[in-house]
């Protein structure tokens, strides 16, 4: 069982964390068309190699982001979420 | 019997003041506390323990560790119990296993004379002609050659097996020197250690081995380290605790009686020694045929005389040393010596200096068998020679113990300097020391262990030492026979000429080989056949040896019972604050996530459902809800973040109103719903369906990482219990209950909510029509449950009031057409196809699953949810599941199906073909039983189609 480096409480047994997914390319739904979209949603974005994943500290609710190599799942670094973006195509 | 025993100071592990008596195959043994099954047998002269697995031959101790799996035995209805590792208890029943008659005469023994039709691979190529053969095969084959026999029905041996966790700064696997060197540096240096030992007390071959001429030297070093360990207060000792794997981030699994341990170490030292290699000769694994050490444990763990007339085989002065001991003990010994080079060393001289006749040997042709034992041995020189034995110890070489240093990725090679596996790398953040890594007198590995142990404390890397200290192996121990019988691999009863034939047959490299031969894959998991099978099947190969792998060394690296896997089941129940008062009531209880709700109230399931419908829809009832989840969403940003999450508006939703949730998730899938009830101009409280609030608050968080909203996102599910008052009769009898809020219809209409003091509880009050008729939810700390349940129930005891459970609520929220998320829905459905596309604001700029909703708006539905109603008779062989069809095609399935007590008829939703969506439509349900039942689509909701009485 590994261990995950959580930036917000240290490093904390991988049991305790819940995996969110791969960080997208950002992905505008205003712009993008159809195809492009279901991309985004259904594409594989898990190469072999170095990724950018969503992982949660259940106990803590703390969202973050970790780069981990798919190849020898070995966690490279973590970091906190990355400051807000232009939000996807809320237009608000 | 009289038993084989030496007077103190042997049997070391052994109080000869407790005698213990246990049965084994029904006849009466005697042992000591201390003993194993095994050396208490041997003490009495039983070598004989078990029958291999094809050609039913005889089989004995090898190791008397528990590395061979020759002493498997079967107690009470468990199979497969190592008997050199079981301590003797009285009364304990120990029977051989894998026999057909007895264990002395096994009727199957005859087998092995039909071996040369029995190739290897035999299975794979034999049984699978003709089509179906190997059903018929199976049986037999599984009976013949299978290992004990588990009994389901048998009283467990064990109590319930537990596990518990541990952690260190560094843990040292193996007592021996190197180990209890290693652990007392990394202490000095600041470090929590835990020692693991599997023997029953620390000092691994200290305890046995004889490291001079003299004797002694060893228990001197064993009490001086001993002493030092049990001195030093960072040192966690675990003896009789087995490691059985290394996993990523130094988490070791280990086993220690019933408890099963997950050990997490910042750093590993890995000191597990060696493990006696087997030689391969004709009728090598005849009983009484052991590693020299496993004589020396016999003689000092257990002051067992191993045997009358013993040989040594050996090409080294450990074996000399077996020598000594076993003359010490009163054998009568003779030793062969082998392997090229000369043997330099004290014991060798001491050996000589008290008489004992030394033979030089090329070769050991065979050994002879006599009543399931060895009773002979030939050997080559120029010419061969035959010497009577009862015990044959073979000293020929070692194998490190690497299981778990193959587990973290290291690489274990083939050395052709040392004629032995070798350590080459081990993986980053693991360190070993000691015999493991190679042959390692005791300063050594006193040295190497204070290095390591400082190293792992500190951090530091470090690179496992180059040995110049010679070789203790034979070149080559393996002596083929032109009939054959030499055993490679005890637990699969591979010879050498099969590990040829396999590679004859293009099996060539280690992997392949092992799979089609299945050397290693036994119980002992290769760990005494490796090496020879290694060197076997380089050489008929042709391939290099030095630098050849062994095959892939996974978890476990000793087998772990079912029971220590499964342990206790931890599975928290969540219960509702009112959990009590239900229990009072009588209530039926059943599972909801992780929760625990009331599904009826007495005993008459159906009776007390339709009671409870009626108490609803005519007069008032009570259902707990606390169930729910809650979230409270909070900040200048609330709207926007819900207007973003789910798929209605809530930006103009005034405070003091309630708003139907929907979530989609990316694909625009449903995956919960609930309602957002404004509190405040910046404060919504949400809820979400039971079992699911953990996942919605963590995706909320999820998204609001990205978005970074102004806004606190909270889960309260905890904090707050909920009841839901529902009937014509709740607000007269809410109006009883000395409330601060005007409950009148135009005050406190539908849909709105009000926060104030319920019978001075604080509280959340809301009006929500899930079940359809006149109804208010109210929420308050989670402690006033009990206090809030007993004073409605009070207040409406002159109306009738009911408590009703969630069955009576699944029926009335079924009148009423409203789905439940995850029994109408599931992982696919979209709001178009759950006809709540109603619940879609359509004007947003954005909301998570929008834009595939957008495209999936764009194609036409293929299918739909639908009301559907059941002839007269229909409904009693419909249930949730059944399919729905249409011309024998199917187009959906059942999600929903209840007798209404109201209208009394069967009522039900189903998913149909998209074209169905009008009132009137037929389509057929394949019941139980595969009956066709007519349904008929009906307009939704089946009752109070005006929503009338919610809004009352």
């Amino acid at each position: 069982m590994k261990l995950m480096p959580c930036p917000l409480n240290g490093p904390r047994s991988i049991t305790e964390f819940v995996y969110g997914g791969t960080v997208p390319e950002t992905a505008d739904p205003a712009s993008e068309d159809d195809a492009a979209w279901a991309d985004h949603i259904f594409g594989p974005h898990t190469p072999p190699g170095i990724v950018r994943e969503w992982w949660c500290h259940v106990a803590s609710g703390y969202w973050f982001i970790a780069e981990r190599n798919t190849v020898t799942d070995e966690i490279l670094r973590t970091i906190p979420p990355p400051r807000a973006k232009p939000v996807q195509g809320t237009g608000s | 019997m009289t038993q084989a025993r030496l007077p103190p100071p042997y049997g070391r592990f052994i109080d000869r003041q407790a005698p213990r008596t246990f049965t084994f195959e029904g006849r009466q043994y005697s042992g000591f506390v201390g003993d194993t099954i095994a050396s208490a047998l041997v003490a009495n002269g039983q070598w004989l323990m078990s029958r291999s697995f094809k050609y039913h031959r005889p089989r004995g101790p090898f190791t008397l560790t528990g590395d061979d799996a020759n002493t498997l035995v079967q107690i009470g209805g468990e199979p497969n119990i190592l008997a050199d590792r079981y301590p003797v208890r009285d009364g304990l029943a120990v029977w051989g296993q894998h026999y057909f008659g007895s264990l002395v005469n096994d009727r199957l023994r005859g087998l092995e004379r039909l071996s040369r039709f029995m190739p290897v691979g035999f299975y794979y190529r034999t049984f699978f002609r003709p089509r179906g053969a190997w059903r018929h095969w199976e049986r037999v084959i599984r009976r013949s050659a299978g290992l004990g026999r588990f009994d389901p029905k048998a009283e467990p041996r064990r109590g319930r097996c537990d596990k518990a966790y541990l952690f260190a700064d560094v843990a040292v696997i193996g007592a021996g020197v190197a180990g209890m060197s290693a652990a007392l540096a990394a202490a000095e240096a600041g470090a929590e250690v835990i020692l693991v030992e599997r023997d029953p007390e620390v000092g691994g071959a200290l305890n046995y081995r004889r490291l001079g001429a003299d004797g002694g030297e060893g228990d001197r070093h064993r009490d001086a380290l001993a002493e030092a360990v049990a001195a030093e207060p960072a040192i966690r000792v675990m003896t009789g605790t087995t490691c059985t794997g290394w996993f990523a981030d130094h988490m070791l699994t280990m086993v220690r009686g019933d408890r099963f341990y997950k050990l997490r170490a910042r750093r590993t030292v890995i000191a597990t020694g060696v493990i006696g290699r087997p030689a391969v000769f004709r009728n090598n694994d005849l009983p009484g045929i052991i590693h020299g050490s496993a004589a020396q444990r016999l003689i000092h763990l257990y002051g067992v005389r191993p045997g009358r007339e013993a040989v040594v085989a050996t090409c080294n002065g450990d074996g000399y040393g077996v020598a000594l001991d076993l003359i010490d003990a009163g054998c009568a010994v003779t030793v062969v010596e082998m392997g090229g080079d000369a043997i330099s060393d004290p014991r060798r001289d001491r050996v000589r200096e008290r008489g004992v006749p030394v033979r030089r040997a090329d070769a050991l042709v065979e050994a002879v068998e006599r009543n399931n034992r060895i009773a002979g041995l030939q050997a080559r020189d120029h010419s061969a020679f035959n010497l009577e034995c009862d015990l044959l110890c073979v000293e020929l070489g070692v194998t490190p113990a690497a299981s778990l240093i193959a587990h973290g990725g290291g690489e274990v090679v083939y050395s052709n300097d040392r004629h032995a596996m070798l350590v080459k790398e081990l993986p980053d953040g693991m360190h070993a020391a000691g015999a493991v890594l190679g042959p390692c007198p005791f300063d050594a590995a006193r040295a190497e262990g204070d290095v390591v142990g400082a190293a792992a404390a500190g951090d530091d890397t470090w690179s496992p030492p180059r040995r110049e200290n010679g070789c203790l192996n034979h070149p080559w121990p393996i002596f083929p026979h032109p009939k054959g019988k030499e055993f490679v691999d005890f637990d699969e009863d591979l010879t050498a000429a099969d590990l040829q034939h396999t590679v004859a047959d293009g099996f060539r490299t280690v992997e392949l080989a092992k799979r089609f031969s299945t050397v290693g894959m036994g119980p002992s998991q290769g760990r005494l056949s490796a090496v020879n099978a290694v060197c076997l099947l380089a050489d008929a190969a042709g391939a290099p040896l030095d630098g050849a792998r062994v095959w892939t060394n996974r978890p476990p690296a000793e087998p772990e019972t079912f029971a220590h896997l499964a342990g206790q089941s931890f599975q928290p129940v969540r219960l509702s604050p009112m959990q009590g008062r239900h229990l009072e009531a009588g209530a039926e209880m059943m599972v909801a996530g992780a929760w625990l709700r009331p599904a009826f109230y007495g005993r008459d399931r159906e009776r007390a459902i339709r009671e409870e419908v009626s108490a609803v829809r005519t007069g008032v009832g009570l259902i707990d809800v606390s169930t729910l989840g809650g979230i409270d969403v909070r900040g200048p940003d609330a709207a926007e973040f819900l207007n973003r999450i789910y798929t209605f508006a809530y930006k103009k939703q005034e405070v003091g109103r309630v708003r139907y949730v929907l979530m989609c998730d990316e694909m625009g899938v449903i995956i919960d719903d609930g309602v957002a009830c404004r509190l405040e101009e910046e404060h919504f409280y949400v809820t979400t369906t039971t079992g699911n609030s953990d996942a919605v608050h963590r995706a909320m968080l999820r998204w609001n990482a990205e978005w970074k909203l102004d806004l606190d996102i909270t889960n309260v599910t905890a904090a707050y219990c909920g009841v839901n008052i529902a009937g014509p009769r709740a607000r007269a009898v809410l109006e009883r209950v000395q409330a601060d809020m005007d409950l009148g219809r135009d005050a406190f209409p539908y849909l709105g909510v009000r926060t104030g003091r319920i019978a001075d509880i604080p509280a959340r009050a809301f009006r929500v029509g899930f079940v359809g008729e006149l109804g208010y939810e109210i929420h308050a700390s989670a402690s006033a449950g009990e206090a809030l349940w007993d004073i409605l129930l009070e207040a409406g005891a002159e109306d009738g009031i009911r408590r009703f459970g969630v069955e009576a609520q699944r029926v009335l929220r079924l009148e009423k057409g409203h789905i439940i998320i995850g029994q109408d829905t599931d992982g696919t459905m979209t709001p178009q196809e759950a006809a709540m596309a109603w619940a879609i604001a359509r004007r947003k700029p954005f909301f998570v699953g929008g834009r595939a909703l957008d495209i999936h708006s764009r194609h036409p539905l293929s299918r739909t949810l639908v009301g559907f109603v059941l002839p007269e008779g229909g409904g009693e062989s419909v249930a949730e599941g059944h399919l729905t069809l249409r011309d024998d095609a199917i187009i959906g399935h059942v999600t929903s199906v209840a007798c209404s007590p109201t209208l009394g008829r069967f009522i039900g939703l189903a998913v149909v073909a998209a074209d169905l969506d009008r009132p009137g439509a037929r389509f057929v349900i394949k019941g139980a039983g595969g009956g066709r039942i007519e349904a008929q689509v009906a307009a939704l909701p089946f009752y109070d189609s005006d929503n009338r009485r919610q809004e009352m």
